[in-house]
């Protein structure tokens, strides 16, 4: 190969090429599939076990038995996915889509209303 | 005798991201001896095992790194596994294989992006970075995130890849294979850039073997060590030579790593073909108890860990050697004598990873 210009066809493709990048914002990124974004419950399914709870390395995810609350504190997540695979009615799931920025951290809770199953 | 001087180098260097401190003792534009610190971003991930248990400690130990994620969690979860005595399915094991080798690929192009950058070919960096781009949309793809992947646990992987997109993933990296032979061989024949590589940093072989060099260092100076032929994983099964060179200067060390590029897409196209179907990975009881070390070959070289526990969920002690690790002193062997505008090259040619080696 040539010892100089090596470089000069490279040059000239990316010239008459489309760019490699896509101006984020204006062109939304579409997330595969698989992408972990945030963890997503239905809470119909939860029997608030509290295995999740006790899983979480950063200890994000806070369940009440009592007040048949679930909670999580989404800047704490870490997105591992852990919860999911330890739950053991399969109600948590991560999905695509990152929880947006905020000035300050923030604890979602989501309440469970029927009654526990016996 | 010229007057001394010490230069400091870092922890803040533009060449560099990473916190790594040194002296450079200089006579004129030469450098006497460097004399490194370490220690800026210990985080101790190495003392939490006390407090998560060893389950929790795969998702601790992919943070060690952002490069080497996956191979952190995997050199973890097979300690582990070896203590435990289970047998992971064959499957996961060519998993296990496949996103190893991507991650010597995106660390690959990670590195000879950094390199250009530190000679100023700027058009080359952004040209490596570009091809590294699909590697990480591959691992978008398969395991949900580009740069933590948490696919391994201890007993096998998460996720599967399933055909389709085993082929789609080789049909991506044929492909690349052409423009990656166009980039590369800019890296290894323009005058500019062999003018700042060839014969600067020599490391000789005696050298290497003396400061214990590791992984690309090691074998671009003429030295057959590569921990991928001890078998673990699928490599067992899988044909390929150790890529080494006996040039010992700061080229060869790029020429090693070429050739690996290439290496790594041959051998994910053999896995792709030899890949059994089945399982996944296999329910683990109980907790692990005893002691037992595991080695493997990362893009930087090769990693070590030490797991040792005692029959409860939390682990006794958790050790980890980085490569980086492993290869300052011969980095240290390389800075003496050289020139001072060659500083920052001869820091890169051993591909640092600070955040692994200081845990
Ligand atoms: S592990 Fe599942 S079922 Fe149990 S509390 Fe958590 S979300 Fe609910
Ligand atoms: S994904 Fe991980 S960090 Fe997030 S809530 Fe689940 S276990 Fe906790």
């Amino acid at each position: 190969m040539a010892q100089f210009m090596s470089f000069t066809k490279t040059v000239l493709k990316n010239l008459i090429s489309k760019p490699a990048t896509t101006s984020y914002p204006e062109v939304p990124k579409e997330y595969p599939q698989r992408t972990r974004g945030h963890v997503e419950i239905s809470i119909e399914d939860c029997i608030l076990c509290g295995l999740c709870m006790r899983s979480c390395p950063p200890g994000a995810i806070h369940v009440d038995r009592e007040a048949k609350k679930w909670s999580i504190a989404r800047f704490d997540c870490i997105q591992c996915g852990y919860c999911v695979e330890k739950c053991p009615k399969k109600c948590l799931s991560i999905v695509p889509g990152y929880t947006k920025p905020d000035s300050s951290k923030h604890t979602e809770t989501i309440k469970k209303e029927e009654a526990l199953p016996k | 005798m010229a007057n001394r001087s010490v230069v400091p180098f870092g922890p803040q260097h533009p060449v560099l991201p990473e916190p790594i401190h040194l002296d450079l003792v200089m006579e004129d534009e030469t450098v006497i001896e460097a004399v490194p610190s370490i220690g800026y971003v210990h985080r101790g991930l190495e003392s939490l095992v006390k407090k998560k248990d060893f389950n929790e400690m795969v998702y601790v130990t992919e943070r060690i790194c952002g490069i080497c994620s996956f191979m952190h969690g995997m050199g973890y979860c097979s300690a582990v596994e070896k203590i435990m005595n289970v047998e992971v399915p064959r499957r996961a094991d060519y998993l296990r294989t496949i996103w190893s080798e991507m991650s010597r690929l995106h660390s690959h192009l990670l590195w000879l992006g950094l390199l250009a950058d530190a000679f100023g070919f700027e058009a080359l960096f952004m040209q490596s970075w570009r091809l590294r781009e699909k590697i990480l949309d591959m691992f978008e793809i398969s395991t949900g995130g580009r740069v933590i992947f948490s696919v391994n646990k201890i007993g096998g992987v998460l996720k599967d890849m399933p055909k389709d997109m085993l082929k789609s993933f080789v049909a991506i990296l044929n492909d690349m294979e052409k423009e990656l032979s166009e980039t590369t061989s800019v890296f290894l024949n323009e005058y500019t850039v062999r003018s700042r590589l060839e014969g600067v940093g020599i490391i000789t072989k005696e050298d290497a073997i003396r400061r214990g060099a590791v992984g690309p260092m090691m074998r671009a100076s003429g030295i057959e060590v590569d921990m991928r032929k001890t078998g673990y994983a699928a490599y067992s099964d899988l044909d390929f030579e150790v890529i080494t060179s006996d040039k010992c200067d700061s080229l060869a060390r790029c020429q090693v790593r070429i050739g690996e590029l290439f290496q790594s897409i041959a051998i994910i196209r053999q896995a792709v073909d030899k890949i059994p179907e089945g399982e996944i990975s296999v329910p683990v009881k109980g907790n692990p108890d005893g002691e037992c070390f595991m080695r493997l070959e990362q893009p930087r070289g090769e990693a070590f860990y030490y797991v040792r526990a005692n029959g409860t969920k939390f682990l006794d002690r958790m050790r980890v050697r980085t490569p980086t690790f492993a290869n300052i002193p011969a980095m240290l062997q390389t800075l003496q004598g050289a020139q001072f505008a060659d500083v920052p090259l001869l820091i890169l040619t051993i591909d640092p990873c600070i955040s692994c080696t200081e845990r």
